[in-house]
């Protein structure tokens, strides 16, 4: 019963399951998934548990922990297993009971473990991350640990600022993680041979030395007497001046997953998911991920025909979804959109593209994808309400596009259209969330026009904009929560008040506060971990549902953790940044040239739009420069057919795999 | 305004056979409810390539009948379900696919052509192992002996409609009590049996029942599994295995 008494990689189940009959959904922490692997401990040298730290339902999709998990597990000198976030109910019972933190693999304890990785989508996991490491006896603050804890590493997009994590997290990949994740492997399995030499400080710095790997404490910040940040300074030679951001350059070469990971409990994506690309450079200036994942590289088609066979055959699932950024760029979307309809044409398999470009183009692979199947909702994503506030954001979209888009969409026989919208851009007046209302109206109209019926649907979807790190609005001024709230309210009201479309359309708003969080800890330094750890401490848990977050939990800790700073949550949020200031995350390369970003966002102020490098010449973001990569977009001009079925572990035949033409 | 089929690709398919499946819910994966088990299903008919027949309808479902599924938490050797094929097909390879398309934990058992009659209508009664941790099988044997004396045994459980108030009594057939002679630790192991009906008696409300009548508090929460459903035998104390008159009748066709 007792943590101690256990012998290293021993489940910890029975005690574990002795508690499953008083929580709600037990099935979630039992594991057993089609797919999933357990490997006998004593056979490797290097231990891997994966987390994302949210609950199981919303964790278990996640693309990123599914992918390391195939690619460490391939490894015969190398395993990794999974945790997700406990539901508060068995946090309880685990901590009376004396239940450590475990996997749904194996059910082995995760301070068992040599390398603890945690992927971070969203800042607003957190504070589940530190209920992990407590549960799992890991002191939370790194200086606290000893050669027997695992090393805790951040990944994920949040992890190109981590700093406001750094004093929980040894290490942090930026990046693409299948490639820094096998140097890791391969740099702890050398250290192990040898016997461990200098123990966990040696390791450290031996994965300063990967790149990719920055390990926060080998970094000095010292700030000046207003609360800003003076400098950050290496205190070791290992640790490099800037960390640049691993890219993975041939997505052909890593083929994952293969055999997704198939729940037994309901989780929000149920379905087989494959990359398409990775990266964009549409350029929108609001976007952290367009930013931090360039270049664009394409999957090839043939790879993507072959993964989707191999999902499905594995899985059993009967939707795949086609993933990136803006699925639309794919050079080659169009056949591959087609032919996959063919392939799968009569089967009950249904295919998914995450629309959100507004233009035709985007409708016919819409209807293309959906030839069998029910045309219900459609997504697009202005983004901003204005023509003005699109040309400073950069999604440029005119008002006639978008009708003419809507308008082909409803006539083409889809019974619902969503807009989704940001509120609190930069240079934002009441008048430019006002236009939305004028848009939807107009939509309304034209979708009765083209539809010949009345009962068509708009639904506005609308949340409060957060300024991100390694983006041109990394310098703004994020608006504050009274104003947003404001600003939405008067939207609402003159969206209702509309008598002849007002029941047509839909409103669905997330408040201004969870963004305020959202925002402090994006942009956060290493003051803010304080902040965390005592919101944590006052019981913070799932700040991602807004059941369980609390906005006044976080500014009455943000009080006590700040007391004696010169600077508040304001600060981190609503404040300006000017071009001189030292940010918290400039010695983290992205591959974004400074400058550029700094003259992006005088363009945007100034409403000046800029094009995308895969069409229009190079515009220097740096980010190929520095990283030595490239554009990679085909046509490669290669077709799906024929289909050859790899390593499926029952033999695909009949329905699913079979080629059109039957 | 008819909605014309927009759907031509899904086509209700009517069923050519029906099989009749046995499965089991083992080990840590009785902590799956019936809906986690209908999707793992539905998949593996999928994975497994199973020619399965499809309802009508807007959105057509794989033809699949299930009966008195087991609650989450409650393992089981025997629950039971029909699915309805488009196409003939070995039944011993049809098993054994589909076996091998679900997750281990979720084991399809046993597999046979439906002929006549109405499965559901032989699911008289299920045979239930309760084993109690700590407990004595005197402690156990006594409190049986309580709740047999009694004529009724009034128990409570949340339902949809809100609590509700149902005697639990009258539906146990038989109570027997034994220990696991060469376990060195304390357990008490019930086998009941209990006649389905409306509201269904399950083995919370036996345990209900008996702490109502006995006092008796399991300290530990116990494993319950469902060991068999059939027609109740007429000591009351076992079931017929439901499978049996399909196996006899593809045997005997002419009979």
């Amino acid at each position: 019963m007792s943590l101690d008494s256990r012998v290293r990689g021993e489940t910890v189940f029975p005690d574990l399951e002795r508690l499953l009959p008083f929580v709600s959904k037990p099935v979630q922490y039992v594991g057993g998934e089609l797919n999933a692997t357990v490997k006998q401990w004593d056979d490797v040298a290097v231990r891997w548990v994966l987390m994302y730290p949210d609950a199981y339902e919303v964790g278990l999709p996640n693309q990123g922990v599914q992918i390391l998990y195939e690619v460490i597990n391939e490894r015969d000198d190398a395993l990794a297993e999974r945790t997700y976030s406990v539901w508060p109910d068995l946090e309880a019972l685990m901590r009376e009971h004396q239940v450590s933190q475990f996997t749904v693999d194996a059910h082995r304890a995760v301070g068992d473990f040599d390398v603890f990785g945690i992927s971070f989508s969203t800042e607003l996991g957190y504070t589940n991350m530190l209920t992990a490491l407590d549960l799992a006896g890991i002191p939370l603050h790194t200086d606290q640990r000893d050669d027997s804890h695992p090393i805790v590493i951040a990944g994920g997009h949040a992890a190109f600022n981590p700093e406001a994590v750094s004093r929980f997290i040894d290490a942090a990949v930026l990046g693409d993680g299948e490639e820094a994740a096998m140097d890791i492997t391969d740099a702890i399995a050398k250290w192990k041979s040898e016997g461990s030499p200098g123990g966990r400080a040696e390791l450290l710095s031996r994965l300063a030395e990967i790149q990719g790997v920055y390990v926060p404490s080998f970094y000095d910040v010292d700030y000046l007497p207003d609360g800003r940040i003076h400098r950050v300074v290496p205190n070791r030679p290992e640790a490099p001046w800037r960390v640049a951001k691993r890219t993975v350059m041939d997505l052909d070469e890593w083929p994952y997953p293969k055999a997704p990971l198939v729940p037994l409990a309901e989780t929000v994506h149920e379905r087989s998911s494959v990359e398409i690309f990775r990266g964009c450079t549409r350029g929108c200036r609001f976007c952290q991920a367009g930013m931090i994942t360039r270049p664009v590289r394409e999957r090839s088609i043939d790879t993507v025909g072959k993964i989707i066979a191999n999902g499905l055959a594995a899985t059993g699932f009967d939707e795949v979804g086609l993933l990136s950024l803006s699925s639309a760029d794919h050079s080659e979307i169009g056949e591959m959109a087609k032919q996959l309809a063919d392939r799968y044409e009569g089967t009950n398999t249904s295919l998914s593209l995450p629309s959100t470009r507004v233009d035709a183009f985007n409708i016919t692979l819409a209807n293309e994808l959906t030839r069998n199947g029910r045309r219900s909702g459609l997504t697009f994503a202005p983004e901003g309400g204005s023509e003005r506030i699109r040309r400073v954001i950069n999604k440029t979209v005119s008002k006639e596009d978008l009708i003419r888009t809507v308008s082909a969409a409803y006539g083409a026989g889809w019974r619902q259209v969503k807009l989704y919208f940001m509120c609190g851009l930069p240079t934002e007046t009441d008048e430019d969330v006002l236009e939305i209302a004028d848009l939807a109206r107009e939509v309304i109209r034209a979708g009765r026009e083209a539809s010949g019926r009345r009962d068509i649907r708009c639904t506005v979807s609308i949340g409060g904009f957060v300024p991100k790190p390694h983006t041109p609005f990394q310098w703004a001024a994020q608006l504050g929560w009274e104003e947003t709230d404001a600003r939405l309210d008067r939207l609402r009201q003159t969206i209702r008040n509309d008598r002849e479309v007002g029941k047509a359309i839909g409103f669905r708003y997330h408040d201004g506060r969870p963004g305020i969080v959202e925002g402090l800890l994006s942009r956060g330094d290493r003051r803010t971990g304080a902040i965390i750890e005592q919101v944590w401490r006052d019981g913070a848990r799932f700040d991602g549902w807004s059941e369980h977050f609390s906005f006044e939990g976080w500014m009455a800790a943000a009080e006590i953790a700040l007391a004696d700073e010169p600077i508040d949550v304001d600060w981190y949020t609503t404040r300006e940044r000017d071009e001189s200031e030292v940010l918290a995350w400039d010695h983290l390369d992205s591959g974004l040239d400074r400058d550029w970003l700094w003259a992006d966002w005088q363009d945007a102020l100034n409403e000046t739009e800029v094009d995308d490098c895969r069409w229009e010449p190079c515009f220097d973001c740096g980010v190929c420069d520095v990283m030595g990569t490239e554009i990679q977009v085909g046509p490669t001009g290669r077709s799906l057919l024929p289909l050859t079925v790899v390593d499926s572990p029952i033999p695909a035949s009949g329905t699913e795999a079979a080629p059109s033409g039957n | 305004m008819a909605r014309a089929s927009r759907d031509p690709g899904r086509e209700f398919v009517p069923p050519v056979v029906k099989v009749r499946i046995r499965y089991a819910k083992r080990g840590r994966l009785r902590f799956s409810s019936h809906r986690d088990f209908q999707r793992a299903f539905e998949r593996a008919v999928r994975r497994a390539n199973v020619p399965m027949a499809y309802s009508a309808g807007f959105r057509p479902h794989p033809k699949i009948s299930y009966a008195n599924a087991a609650p989450t938490g409650v393992a089981s050797e025997a629950e039971y379900i029909e699915i309805g094929l488009s196409d003939h097909r070995d039944i011993e390879t049809l098993r054994a696919d589909l076996d091998a398309a679900m997750p281990p934990g979720l084991d399809i058992v046993d597999a046979v052509l439906a002929t006549e009659g109405d499965l559901v209508g032989r699911l008289e009664a299920s045979v239930w192992q309760i084993e109690l941790p700590e407990v004595t099988e005197l402690e156990a044997r006594s409190a049986g002996e309580k709740l047999l004396a009694a004529d009724e045994v009034e128990v409570e459980r949340m339902m949809k409609s809100g609590l509700r108030k149902f005697d639990a009594r009258a539906a146990i057939r038989s109570f027997d009590v034994r220990s696991n002679p060469a376990d060195s630790v304390t357990c008490a192991i019930l086998t009941v049996v209990v006649a389905h009906g409306t509201p269904s008696v399950r083995p919370d409300d036996v345990l209900a029942a008996l702490r109502q009548v006995a006092d008796l508090v399991p300290p530990v929460p116990p494993r319950v599994t469902r060991l068999a459903q059939g027609r109740l035998a007429a000591d009351a104390r076992t079931v017929s295995d439901p499978l049996t008159p399909d196996r006899v009748a593809e045997a005997n066709p002419m009979s």
